[in-house]
């Protein structure tokens, strides 16, 4: 419904493109948070201790590394089975 | 929520709405939608560790837990940013 008056006003469009990349950012920062802060927090204490800290630039790491991974031997399987790629790409 | 119709005539029906207008609530949403995300992902989160058993009140121990959990997951959330947004620095490099 946005999309005819996006196309209509070029500023609007660009704006509405980079909150959307903002947006995805903000998103996937919650999502982390929390899928970390279980692997991550024992009983929360009076500050983040270094190792918790590094438990959590680790954890970020590993998912978007997982993320890559799965992405990657989907595209590969994709590659050997003609009909996998069709029904994945409808 | 039930403003956004209102907020936003369908194109061609209602009169010229100003740009600057139209991005300022859009920002102010988005930032309301993120408050409530953060919120609703903190309230859950904290609730799971801090309140054991649910008693009659939230007593006294249970309000510091609280509190330094929400502190906690706040210090979490900014590392959590940090590392993602650094990363994503690096993969733009690396293109």
């Amino acid at each position: 419904m946005n999309g005819q008056a996006a196309s209509a006003d070029p500023q609007l469009q660009h704006f509405i493109e980079i909150e959307s990349q903002k947006q995805r950012f903000q998103q996937l920062v919650h999502q982390m948070t929390e899928v970390c802060w279980d692997k991550c927090m024992d009983k929360p204490g009076p500050k983040l201790d270094s190792r918790t800290d590094m438990c959590f630039v680790n954890c970020v790491e590993r998912f978007i590394d997982t993320s890559q991974f799965i992405l990657n031997r989907l595209e590969q399987t994709q590659k050997g089975k003609a009909s996998f790629s069709e029904t994945m790409s409808e | 929520m039930d403003g956004f119709g209102s907020d936003f005539p369908a194109g061609g029906s209602g009169g010229k709405v100003d740009t600057g207008t139209i991005m300022e609530q859009v920002k102010v949403q988005i930032a309301v939608a993120n408050a409530q995300e953060l919120l609703q992902r903190m309230t859950d989160k904290c609730f799971k560790k801090c309140i054991g058993k649910p008693g009659s009140t939230l007593d006294n121990s249970e309000q510091k837990c609280i509190a330094m959990c929400m502190d906690r997951y706040m210090d979490a959330w900014n590392t959590v940013s940090r590392t993602y947004n650094s990363r994503l620095q690096k993969e733009r490099a690396r293109m």
